[in-house]
């Protein structure tokens, strides 16, 4: 199905004049600029399961912070960012089905699907919005012993920030913020990449170049994205 | 058009599909979505019905390995269907995914200095 349309004797590959990898240097670069963001992610995860190893004892019970659900009041453990999972990885599917339109160079499908590539990424947007919110507002609080300018107090400590929280460990709230908040980022660019390549497949540039390539590119990009939240719902929210 | 320079033009994929192909490709997309969701599913009814509290140690260590295990069949499915990695070459294969065995390394590193710390924190508690 995806073979390079060329066919090179496997000993003359890395003779020069065609691409060793049967793909295109974009594409490659696309794939070593992914290496290297999964080693930041690595990093950020390994360093989370680091901190709570070394804390245990004062790390919270995420079922325990992540339990609420927009207008309701129920006890609703892990749905909501369940429900998160789900529209990242159907946005995903969609981000499929427009590259794979971009391969038979179907302009409509690829608009078609990669505009619901974008919505979906939106609603993700908002979806990790309103968690912060609900993170940062925080509960009843706790009551707990700070030092603020020098002097021992004991403060009513409600939602978080990046010096206290409600929940435990300082390092809980702070490994949420940063994991989740970089992550976010990269789904923020990601929409914004996959809205510009719809807009340039709208305006018919790919079709005058003969291939949707930069379809194919933004979509791995996007799955690059999936993949990383699959880690973060397991890693930070499951375990 | 001319596309003799265009090197993505050269390598782009599925210049002639027929019918048929791009029906399979689809039937494929299909069930690798059903797998992704149906494994998110489970891991949130784990999650819910069988807590940290509620679990025995070991119990809950078995678990941890199921979510480990689930959470690696997920990226596989996506990075080898969604991201096509296993329709390119294999030398790109390996390329892309060799470097990975630094995360394992990383791994290692990590528990090995946690738990280090933690008995350097225990000695200096005595």
């Amino acid at each position: 199905m995806a073979q390079a349309t060329i066919d090179v004797p496997a000993k003359n590959l890395w003779g020069g004049g065609t691409s060793p990898f049967g793909a295109s240097y974009g594409k490659l670069m696309m794939w070593f600029f992914l290496i290297s963001d999964a080693f930041t992610f690595s990093s950020l995860l390994i360093s989370l399961g680091y901190a709570r190893h070394v804390h245990a004892d004062t790390w919270p019970l995420v079922e325990k912070v992540f339990f609420h659900f927009p207008f309701t009041h129920a006890h609703l453990p892990l749905l909501y960012v369940g429900l998160m999972t789900f529209i990242l990885i159907i946005s995903s599917v969609t981000m499929v089905l427009a590259v794979d339109a971009g391969h038979s160079n179907d302009k409509k499908g690829v608009l078609f699907w990669l505009g619901l590539t974008v919505v979906g990424g939106l609603v993700f947007l908002g979806s990790q919005a309103w968690e912060w919110y609900t993170f940062i507002v925080g509960g009843e609080g706790v009551m707990k012993t700070v030092v603020i300018d020098g002097e021992v107090k004991d403060v009513l400590i409600q939602g978080a920030n990046l010096q206290y929280n409600e929940y435990g460990h300082t390092l809980f709230a702070n490994f949420f913020f940063f994991i989740t908040g970089f992550h976010g980022f990269h789904v923020f660019s990601g929409v914004v990449i996959n809205a510009i390549v719809w807009w340039q497949a709208a305006e018919g540039v790919y079709e005058k170049r003969g291939h949707y390539e930069m379809v194919e590119k933004a979509g791995l990009y996007w799955h690059f994205v999936d993949l990383v939240w699959v880690f973060v719902f397991t890693f930070f929210y499951l375990l | 058009m001319e596309h003799t320079h265009d090197q993505s033009y050269e390598y782009s994929h599925g210049h002639a599909r027929t019918p048929e192909q791009s029906r399979a490709v689809r039937r494929k997309i299909a069930l690798v979505t059903l797998l992704l969701s149906v494994i998110t599913v489970v891991e949130i009814l784990v999650g819910v019905y069988y807590s940290k509290t509620h679990v025995t140690p070991g119990t809950w260590t078995l678990i941890k390995w199921f979510y480990i295990v689930l959470t690696l069949v997920k990226a596989g499915y996506i990075v080898m269907v969604f991201m096509h990695l296993g329709d390119e070459r294999k030398n790109l294969r390996t390329t892309i995914l060799l470097p990975m065995l630094f995360v394992i390394y990383l791994i290692f590193i990590a528990l090995f200095e946690g738990e280090t710390i933690i008995q350097y924190v225990e000695e200096l508690m005595k």
